[in-house]
């Protein structure tokens, strides 16, 4: 590793530490960090989409290729501006109408099918057999059917109604259950690899002083 | 009962420093851990393996900085995989903050295992509004991307040529911490039925089983585990292999603090119970 490299690590493991000092209590130190990556991020955003976005898709369209039909999304999105302004920012709110307009279109049709009428097939679809997919099966129709049941308030949940909506409430809580476990996880591994990131600092700096 | 009586009142910050020391052992005293291999990584890996000479692998990065602890480890698997057998990708990042990262992956394994850029594989870049771009790809790639990241017209690129849409490319693998996964789930596959696997976060990973199990999706890379069962697979251990037994010791502190204070919780409240009755 060369000194460059060396300093660029340095500051990244001290800003490493400077996150983790947060979980004693707030301090500069944290507050510091957190507001380089807020400016960071922005401005490492606007230049990406100026230069990966806007140059390709609108101005070498409009000014090299001459496809003028771009004028037209170029002018909706320039309308976006007006609501910076109390005078004009009524103008905005057709760009929004034609983005709900679009968005709606595409996405209620799109969004039934797969998130729920797939959903439901693959549901219904469910082999019973004497085997351990067939219990498999059995428990995916017991489990959505008693969690359904528990959100459903037209009837008291009492008696029989009382029992599925108590099945279904575990049946929530085992997926809570299964969730947490894999976000203890998750969040596990994010310390873990700033762990090995400062372990693999400490080791380049004892190699680079000849430790 | 004095113990479990000052367990439930413990300042929360005793519980970082244990979690701390938990993952800082592994540090110094390495041991390994055995991952047994799941049925949905497994057909994950399959795919790869099985994306012949001549045909094309979608892989979507769609992932920042903040996830790399757990993404960055499917995708070198995923890329080391597909380099080593000559299979050729197309690579692009519907997240905001992906691009340079998923640069530096690419052109560093690209030169480990000698594939050329714009032969062998693609880096498309990064554009907003993952829904809109997804379905314009289905149209053709060329119209959110006239250009690749480098700024070289995909008509230029070998390796684009002869393809349009994702009816050229075999099948595509997500890889997403937020719900780009749900869009190319929605938009994606929903709207070009093409083969569809991805790998999330674990934090994401209780939601997405079901979509395995409608086959929506062929496979599913849940988390850093799935990442290390993938690398087990292509017998290239990685970051998430490397990760295994830090996540052992840290589990098994979590675990028996949720122990200590479930039994302190109810000591203390039969204990309580009795006062009560008592008075």
């Amino acid at each position: 590793m060369t000194g460059g490299q060396l300093i660029l690590n340095g500051l990244a493991a001290f800003l490493t530490l400077c996150i983790f000092s947060f979980l004693y209590k707030d301090n500069p130190f944290y507050k510091f960090a957190e507001r380089l990556v807020a400016g960071v991020a922005t401005g490492y955003w606007t230049m990406l989409l100026f230069h990966t976005n806007f140059v390709p898709v609108v101005w070498n369209r409009l000014a090299h290729d001459g496809r003028y039909e771009y004028i037209i999304p170029t002018l909706l999105g320039l309308m976006m501006w007006t609501r910076f302004s109390k005078k004009w920012s009524w103008v905005s709110r057709y760009s929004i109408a034609f983005y709900i307009g679009i968005s709606s279109g595409i996405s209620i049709t799109l969004a039934l099918y797969a998130s729920l009428f797939r959903q439901l097939e693959a549901t219904i679809n469910q082999p019973l057999t004497f085997d351990a997919a067939g219990v498999s099966s059995f428990l995916i129709i017991v489990g959505v059917l008693s969690a359904l049941v528990y959100f459903f308030f037209s009837a008291a949940h009492k008696g029989s109604m009382g029992v599925v909506s108590r099945i279904g409430i575990y049946v929530i809580m085992i997926g809570f259950g299964a969730g947490f476990g894999m976000t203890v996880m998750g969040r596990i591994a994010l310390l873990v690899q700033r762990v090995i990131f400062l372990k693999g600092y400490v080791n380049s700096l004892t190699a680079f002083f000849g430790g | 009962m004095r113990f479990l009586e000052q367990m439930m009142k413990i300042d929360r910050r005793w519980i970082y420093l244990a979690i701390g020391l938990a993952v800082i052992i592994p540090a110094i005293i390495s041991f390994k851990v055995p991952v047994p291999v799941s049925k949905e990584v497994k057909k994950v890996h399959d795919f790869v393996e099985n994306v012949g000479p001549n045909e094309l692998l979608f892989l979507a990065m769609d992932y920042d900085p903040s996830s790399m602890a757990e993404l960055n480890p499917m995708a070198e698997a995923i890329l080391k995989h597909a380099f080593s057998k000559n299979c050729r990708v197309i690579i692009v990042t519907l997240a905001q903050f992906g691009p340079g990262m998923v640069e530096e992956i690419t052109s560093r394994l690209a030169q480990e295992y000698n594939r050329q850029l714009g032969i062998d594989y693609a880096f498309l870049g990064y554009r907003p509004y993952p829904a809109i771009t997804i379905m314009l790809m289905g149209t053709d790639f060329r119209v959110p991307f006239p250009q690749d990241y480098y700024g070289t017209p995909l008509d230029s690129l070998e390796i684009m040529q002869g393809v349009k849409n994702f009816n050229n490319v075999k099948g595509v693998i997500d890889l997403t911490a937020g719900n780009t996964a749900d869009m190319w789930i929605v938009y994606g596959n929903g709207r070009y039925n093409f083969p569809l696997a991805i790998g999330i976060t674990g934090v994401m990973a209780a939601d997405y089983y079901q979509y395995l199990q409608s086959k929506q999706i062929f496979g599913i890379i849940p988390g850093v585990k799935g990442a290390a069962e993938y690398e087990q697979l292509i017998e290239k251990p990685g970051q998430g292999m490397a990760q295994v037994s830090y996540q052992l010791v840290a589990h098994s502190v979590i675990i028996l603090f949720i122990l200590i204070s479930n039994v302190a919780y109810f000591a203390t409240r039969k204990q309580k119970k009795a006062v009560g009755g008592a008075q």
